[in-house]
């Protein structure tokens, strides 16, 4: 399930950043600079669209966006929820 | 030539039978009285125009969004003035419909639903206007609550909203806060004298120690540009890009109308080619425009992250296809569009104000031109690497 949440979230910064392919599962995005406020929305509805789950204030925390890693945790979680 | 169902056609329909009858009447006069009266403003809640951007169970029309972007069209060909009321309103309902706490959403969407309270959209600054990142209005964190310091400028509908969406600076980064109107500390102070966008009852706004209850806080400290912005500023982009196609449309109009009528060398000035083709040139750019709406649209109705691009994409062309339209408008109407005899001027004005506010142009192809660029750039770079397949170590 990871596995496959992960190369989702890989495919959609690919297909979008050209940089993307340099970074690690565990690389922190916004400290390498690849994405901005405009990206975060984009994200945003990726993981909405994607895995039909709701994105609200609760969840308004760096850390569950940070890396490939943390975006797949933080989808493995709002799915089981 | 039309791509709407039957359904969104009927709507489409009942929209501009309520702009002809209305919104057009009044627009000319609420324009030279730089005003939009408060029973105007009551009217169009009671024909359920503040209600069209929230989901029914909260007391709005429930419309889809296609629907929405018909009556921004409609409400654009007759007004751009009120198309902005549109655009601060239905930012503000869509900002605490995605992001609101549960008390904020029970309390403010049926208000805002009903049009028994007006939302605006406060970011820019005086020091401050695209480069919305750096607020200089502060808030500050409080016991229970938080302060409010700063000074907002242009806000379409100050004058009239009860409810402000405010931008400022916290310790913890951008934050958005719920400002009520009536609250201590607040001024509000219209702006007037403007070239276009008359009746939108523009302000400045200065709060001066405000006290806010810690419910004020829409989202969290840190997330106020990142994603309570730009979820509004996606929504008010939304909302003008539609509108622009109706002002090309009204430009459109009145053109054909004018010309058809104003004799000049012994016949109707819409058979000499010169005028033909500056109205073939309104008619497609017109239709283009639309199009593209449509397309946006269609991309967002999905939920498509694609669909923040398309919109912007949507915006920058119909806005200047609107003002394409209205300079051309003008022209054809010669003299007599240089006076207020005819609506022209009107949309001459307004129509500048569609390339400005909610992003503009420049702004707008910065980031169109970045976004697509580095999607292509990853394409072809995922074409030649295989990218795709790989996993990073």
């Amino acid at each position: 399930m990871s596995d496959g949440i992960k190369g989702e979230v890989r495919s959609f910064l690919t297909e979008r950043i050209s940089r993307a392919k340099d970074v690690t599962d565990s690389d922190d995005l916004f400290k390498t600079a690849l994405v901005n406020s405009m990206f975060a929305m984009q994200l945003l509805m990726f993981v909405e669209k994607n895995w039909k789950i709701s994105v609200g204030t609760e969840d308004m925390n760096l850390d569950n966006f940070r890396s490939i890693d943390a975006i797949t945790a933080f989808v493995n979680r709002k799915i089981a929820a | 030539m039309s791509l709407l169902s039957p359904h969104h056609q009927k709507f489409k329909d009942c929209f501009a039978g309520l702009t002809d009858s209305l919104i057009v009447p009044s627009a000319s006069q609420h324009d030279a009285e730089q005003n939009t009266p408060p029973e105007f403003l009551m009217k169009l809640a009671d024909e359920g125009v503040l209600g069209a951007f929230l989901s029914a169970d909260c007391g709005g029309a429930g419309w889809d969004i296609l629907t929405q972007g018909l009556l921004c069209e409609e409400v654009g060909r007759g007004s751009v003035s009120l198309l902005s009321l549109l655009a601060v309103h239905s930012m503000v309902c869509r900002v605490i419909s995605k992001w609101g706490l549960a008390e904020q959403k029970e309390y403010w969407l049926p208000l805002l639903a009903s049009g028994r309270a007006i939302g605006a959209f406060a970011l820019t600054e005086p020091e401050t206007g695209s480069d919305a990142r750096n607020v200089k209005t502060k808030l500050t964190a409080t016991d229970g609550g938080f302060v409010l310091n700063g000074r907002k400028r242009w806000i379409s509908f100050g004058q009239a909203a009860d409810v402000f969406l405010v931008f400022a600076d916290s310790e913890q980064g951008p934050a958005a806060v719920l400002v009520e109107r009536n609250m201590p500390g607040i001024t509000v102070t219209p702006i007037n004298g403007l070239l276009g966008f008359r009746a939108a009852m523009l302000a400045e706004l200065v709060f001066q120690d405000v006290s806010l209850p810690a419910s004020a806080l829409v989202g969290k400290p840190g997330f106020g540009f990142s994603h309570i912005c730009n979820t509004a500023l996606d929504q008010g982009r939304f909302v003008i890009a539609w509108g622009s196609v109706g002002l090309a449309q009204a430009c459109l109009d009145a053109s054909i109308a004018y010309s058809s009528m104003r004799i000049q060398f012994g016949v109707p000035i819409s058979e000499h080619q010169m005028i033909q083709n500056m109205l073939s040139g309104m008619i497609a750019d017109t239709r283009a425009a639309r199009a593209l709406c449509q397309a946006a649209t269609a991309v967002k109705a999905d939920g498509d992250p694609a669909s923040i691009v398309d919109m912007s994409i949507a915006k920058f062309f119909t806005s200047k296809v609107a003002m394409r339209a209205a300079a051309d408008a003008l022209q054809i109407h010669g003299a007599n569009g240089y006076g207020n005899g005819y609506p022209v001027e009107r949309y001459f004005r307004d129509a500048k104000a569609l390339e400005i506010i909610e992003g503009s142009s420049q702004i707008l192809g910065q980031l169109i031109s970045r976004q697509v660029c580095a999607a292509e750039i990853a394409k072809r770079s995922e074409a030649r690497y295989g990218v795709k397949s790989e996993t990073a170590a």
